[in-house]
């Protein structure tokens, strides 16, 4: 799994200084390639609402943010992001998404396949990726959207592109 | 619910003036809504960003700007009701331990915009345990002047973060409104931060 890998890289041109998440296992390696870095400020959260706050506060200080989430946490993130609609402020989510591929828990489902219109009536410019060869141009072009287009935006990962989870059955 | 909040001697909006003028280089988040109109109130600048909504999200937006600023004190003044509502922020600020934020909630313990009803606080959560028992060390509530006037010059220069519980009084105030275009709002901080090319 290289596209992490990708990611990372893309933060890294852009000038991320700010990295918000809620730990997830899609995300797992980028998570810790952000936490490793010494440029960069990794901040774990308790919900997602709190990344889309802590981005605002940062733009407002002139840093760059980007979140990390899994889909099922988008909808912690409804009411706050009229912060970033409402002030206009450019906003980036990474989303790895459940309720797709071969999902073992139905109690993702919900979320999972809601998010692209969830995200869209809250504001967002959503991409989806599912090809990881794709995965580093589109995270560019994401940021390049919030952070010169000053415009928020998410990127979804497909859940092709993540390890299947099967609770061990 | 406990009425002792109206005989509380602390006034909301002398508060927000000591604590505005304590430093005229502190950036300042407000929370929805009472702290925004004592600000306001008190002197409406760039460097407030006052929340109109986004309840919850004040100590989190506090958080980022004092990352982003380490060399700024950053001060985050919030409401009781506001800050029950993103209490696990507390616990994500702790973990940052950023050296330049301080939060003090104004708590009348009362949801002040919605017709005064209680919050937790009036009858058993204490904010003050629940940000030591979430990691911050340094915790305390203020209830007089005496207490105030002497916390003055470690909320706006101590060594962060710094959580201040400041009892005030449950009272009926008028409006004292500040933008409410956010576009404004966050370009004339950062205008005023980071300079014109910020915009």
């Amino acid at each position: 799994m290289d596209w992490p890998d990708d990611i990372f890289a893309a933060f890294k041109d852009a000038g991320v200084d700010q990295v918000a998440y809620v730990p997830d296992a899609g995300h797992k390696k980028l998570i810790n390639a952000c936490i490793a870095d010494n440029d960069i400020k990794a901040i774990s959260l308790t919900t997602e609402e709190e990344g889309v706050a802590l981005s605002a506060g940062a733009w407002l200080g002139g840093e760059k943010c980007v979140m990390l989430m899994q889909s099922s946490g988008v909808g912690n993130c409804i009411n706050m992001l009229s912060l970033i609609e409402t002030c206009r402020f450019p906003f980036v989510a990474f989303v790895t998404m459940r309720g797709q591929w071969h999902e073992f828990n139905p109690w993702q489902m919900p979320m999972g396949t809601t998010t692209k219109k969830t995200l869209e009536l809250a504001g967002l410019l959503v991409e989806e990726v599912e090809d990881p060869a794709d995965v580093g141009a589109q995270a560019a072009a994401i940021l390049h959207k919030a952070f010169v287009g000053q415009q928020s935006a998410a990127l979804l990962l497909s859940q092709r592109l993540v390890p299947v989870k099967t609770f061990g059955k | 619910m406990s009425d002792r909040a109206e005989d509380f001697p602390l006034h909301r909006r002398d508060v927000a003036k000591i604590l505005l003028n304590a430093r005229d280089d502190m950036l300042i988040v407000t929370g929805l809504g009472s702290t925004n109109w004592d600000f306001t109130a008190a002197g409406d600048s760039p460097r407030i960003f006052p929340l109109w909504g986004a309840m919850g999200g004040a100590v989190m937006m506090g958080l980022g700007l004092a990352l982003a600023q380490p060399a700024k004190r950053v001060m985050v003044a919030t409401g009781d009701g506001e800050m029950l509502m993103g209490i696990g922020s507390l616990a994500t600020v702790a973990v940052q331990a950023p050296k330049n934020l301080t939060i003090c909630v104004f708590d009348n313990e009362r949801y002040g915009e919605t017709g005064m009803q209680a919050t937790h606080t009036a009858s058993v959560a204490d904010l003050a345990a629940t940000a030591h028992g979430l990691g911050f060390a340094d915790t305390g509530i203020i209830k007089t002047d005496e207490e105030l006037n002497k916390s003055l010059d470690h909320l706006t220069t101590g060594d962060g973060p710094v959580f201040r519980v400041i009892k005030v009084r449950a009272e009926p105030l008028d409006f004292v409104l500040p933008s409410k275009d956010g576009v404004h709002l966050k370009n004339r901080f950062r205008q005023a931060l980071l300079g014109d090319s910020a915009l």
